[in-house]
């Protein structure tokens, strides 16, 4: 039986309201709040990108596993901000935690969903016995364009979670993807920011995405929403999944353990991993969980984990994320944020 | 801006704190020597460095050195870190009002400088508020 052996989590300290941003573009600040269900998202602070923050949740996961980083055998980053273009984040995460030379790495990108694929991808490597440990990170540091709807929800984040065969906290129940050619969302490649169909980004995509694999995942296991403890989608905003959580008969309860969002914005290919460990945090063993992420392009993983009574052991061995999102934040205005996210064109 | 080279034979130190600790006399050097300065010993086992401490000075750098103008201003302090080694690193997360000597601070992975927007990105430690 294959799973998870260790997860973590890591989010920046820098925040931004929905208000400091809607001032800036004399937009109005409570149909935003009410709208999109945000308050403040996230933000990373110039020394920090895809890859740090990947390292720092790889970090945690390792201390939660107890093993030694020489033992992993891929290591898979997830995100559509890689700081480069060309060289892998993989490298320098690998290294950095020890994991190289006898270690697989290449990045992934599929928009918000990422982080999911190389979750499969790790897992079924360690299922099919090629590694004995696989390493998986969602992270992101998103821009959104200045002055649209996507940038009070685009924000930084990483959860990382490694896989192995022994000494779960959450063993693998089924796992499916649902995917088809959805021009929902995109970024050119040399272009800063993304753009997206607007409402196009609702019904054909989030939503059908996310209940096609939603419905064949259960269908496969012949589980109902009543057997499920969580339920973690996919967050742009603050609504879509408890929309969509509606929609498949999951209740507010079981989905709002994950639901970060409201606090923590967008965090792209950590949306739904992050959502995940917040709920690792709270599970109790024989837990199951349903995880549904979704990327635009566009395509949703789905993963059933149940949780071991091993979760009892390691979860405090890591910060928690609630912790994280709640914990010493300082907010920027919108000067000091446009500076981080280098927004501001400067003499070259 | 270091050179790619430059930053890449730092990258066991930047990036794991991997130190030398002499088998004679338990002497830890970081970045790790060829002869222990206590000893003269030249044999040493290869340790990692503690990622907690508490931060012994600090100073704030207002006027930055090439490659780092737009930090400034920017903490910069020294941390005896929890196995004894006294290590300089910036001091990132921390409000300028907060730093105090005897602060708990921990080792994190940022970025350290990237040679403008085309050239590569060094990476390594700086502490933060623990």
């Amino acid at each position: 039986m294959a799973g998870i052996v260790g997860y973590g989590a890591y989010i920046p300290r820098h925040r931004i309201k929905v208000e400091e941003i809607a001032k800036v573009w004399g937009a109005d600040a409570p149909s935003y709040k009410k709208g999109l269900m945000l308050e403040e998202k996230s933000v990373p602070s110039p020394d920090q990108d895809t890859i740090t923050m990947s390292v720092e949740a790889s970090k945690r996961a390792i201390k939660r596993a107890g093993i030694d980083p020489r033992e992993i055998g891929a290591v898979y980053v997830g995100s559509e901000s890689h700081p480069y273009a060309v060289k892998p984040s993989g490298t320098v995460v690998a290294e950095a935690l020890g994991a190289t030379p006898d270690c697989h790495t290449a990045d992934f990108e599929f928009a918000c969903k990422a982080g999911t694929e190389g979750m499969f991808v790790a897992l079924n490597l360690v299922k099919a016995g090629a590694v004995k440990y696989g390493l998986a990170v969602g992270a992101d540091t998103s821009q959104g364009a200045p002055g649209d709807a996507l940038e009070y929800s685009a924000s930084a984040g990483a959860a990382a979670y490694l896989f192995g065969n022994d000494d779960l906290l959450a063993e693998e129940v089924a796992t499916c993807a649902f995917m088809t050619d959805t021009p929902d969302f995109w970024r050119r490649e040399y272009q800063y920011y993304p753009r997206h169909g607007g409402r196009f980004t609702g019904d054909p995509a989030y939503f059908k995405h996310i209940i096609g694999a939603a419905e064949d995942i259960l269908s496969k296991t012949g589980l109902k929403p009543p057997d499920f403890a969580y339920a973690v989608f996919h967050q742009p905003n603050g609504k879509f999944p408890f929309r969509v959580g509606e929609m498949l008969g999951f209740s507010k309860k079981q989905i709002e353990t994950g639901w970060l969002v409201n606090k923590l914005g967008n965090t792209y290919s950590g949306s739904s991993p992050l959502g995940l460990t917040a709920i690792l945090d709270a599970a109790k063993p024989a837990d199951l969980i349903l995880m549904v992420s979704y990327g635009s392009g566009a395509g949703s993983d789905a993963f059933i984990w149940r949780v071991t009574p091993r979760i009892e052991e390691v979860r405090s061995l890591a910060p928690r994320t609630r912790d994280l999102l709640d914990g010493d934040k300082v907010y920027l205005e919108y000067g000091a944020y446009a500076k981080f996210r280098r927004k501001i064109r400067k003499a070259e | 801006m270091p050179t790619p080279s430059k930053h890449w034979r730092e990258i066991p130190q930047r990036y794991r704190l991997e130190a030398g600790k002499c088998t004679r006399c338990g002497y830890v050097a970081f970045p790790p020597r060829l002869v222990c300065p206590e000893c003269g010993n030249r044999e040493f086992a290869p340790v990692k460095l503690a990622e907690t401490g508490t931060l012994l000075t600090y100073t704030v750098v207002r006027v930055a050195p090439g490659g780092f103008e737009d930090e400034a201003p920017y903490a910069v302090g020294i941390a005896e870190l929890a196995d004894g080694v006294k290590l300089t690193a910036q001091v990132a997360d921390c409000a300028f009002a907060d730093l105090k000597v005897g602060l708990k601070v921990r080792l994190e992975f940022r970025k350290l400088s990237e040679d403008g927007a085309a050239g590569v990105i060094a990476y390594g430690y700086k502490f933060v508020p623990a």
